[in-house]
């Protein structure tokens, strides 16, 4: 009994968290076309796994990330934008789910502020110089 | 003036010290959310997991009753101890759907034999599409669909025994 507890905790919890079932079609397929399997693997790359959280879902292992590459592929297959992917996700799931995060409020400063920055830089510079002339 | 301007740096660099400590001090939510509480259901249609159930589709919900709409998986082990509180829930007259992630029929009827069965339609989800469009991150979770098929909220993980009462109190208020 000791020795199938301890077994219990030993056993990692993903192991529980997978089905049997065998992964979507295109989760591991590529396109036939080759510009579309770059476009996919693209996007894949700046989408992230909700389940990992941590990982792209072009790195991840995770069975909800197969299935949105299987997603990814067969909206990319059947014509769809990549940026029409990706705001259908964001629509779903936030800008969490990707890497590529669009500009609004929250994320303006990241853009701004190094321009702030520099036109700082470039001030300080421009006084220090003329007071050395001097 | 110049005499104070020279503590500037030392408070902006306090008040970054004190801000990363209460950021570090506060424990994370890794919780995602889906971005659709307060829209309308996504549309989906999913044929039935079990042969003697009605499949689920979104034009199911919004005919003046609220629902709750329970994402599951026979493969989940949150699932078998959320099961009760789902049968107490069904008790208390609220209707449930199901939507099984990546499961066989055989594999469902198990779970429901021996887990008890809330639900009036399950809708097979063999690719986890529906749960995407939904939002959802994972099993269990739970919506509850007001009476005009706008999602009022989401329940992230398995409902325990103190969720219950708050899950009936947000069905009643759907209308």
């Amino acid at each position: 009994m000791k020795r199938l507890e301890i077994l219990i905790a030993l056993t990692p919890v993903s192991a529980f968290a997978q089905s049997s079932l065998p992964a979507a079609r295109y989760a591991n397929t590529q396109l036939a076309d080759p510009a579309k399997e770059a476009e996919a693997k693209a996007l894949m790359e700046t989408l992230r796994c909700i389940v990992c959280q941590g990982q792209s879902i072009a790195d991840s292992d995770a069975e909800m990330a197969s299935d949105m590459r299987a997603l990814v592929r067969q909206r990319i297959a059947a014509g769809e934008t990549p940026a029409n992917i990706r705001r259908w996700l964001v629509a779903r799931y936030g800008d969490y789910v990707t890497y590529d995060p669009p500009l609004s409020a929250l994320t303006a400063p990241l853009w701004i502020a190094p321009i702030l920055l520099l036109g700082l830089g470039l001030l300080i510079a421009r006084t220090s110089f003329k007071r050395r002339r001097r | 003036m110049n005499r104070w301007l020279i503590w500037l740096p030392f408070i902006a660099f306090a008040g970054l010290l004190g801000l990363v400590a209460t950021e570090l001090s506060r424990p994370t939510d890794r919780t995602v959310r889906s971005a659709l509480v307060g829209k309308p259901l996504p549309a989906f249609a999913l044929p039935p997991a079990l042969p003697d159930k009605p499949g689920l589709a979104s034009a199911m919900f919004g005919q003046g009753r609220p629902r709750l709409l329970n994402v599951f998986a026979s493969w989940c082990v949150p699932c078998i101890a959320e099961a009760p509180h789902l049968m107490t829930l069904k008790r208390e007259g609220v209707e449930i759907d199901a939507i099984a992630v990546r499961d066989t029929p055989d594999a469902i009827r198990r779970f429901l034999m021996r887990h008890g069965d809330p639900y009036s339609r399950i809708g097979d989800d063999k690719v986890s599409a529906a749960q995407l469009a939904l939002g959802s991150s994972g099993v269990p979770e739970t919506f509850v669909i007001d009476g005009k098929g706008r999602i009022v909220r989401q329940h992230v993980g398995g409902i325990r025994a103190d969720d219950v009462a708050g899950l009936i109190d947000t069905v009643r208020s759907a209308r």
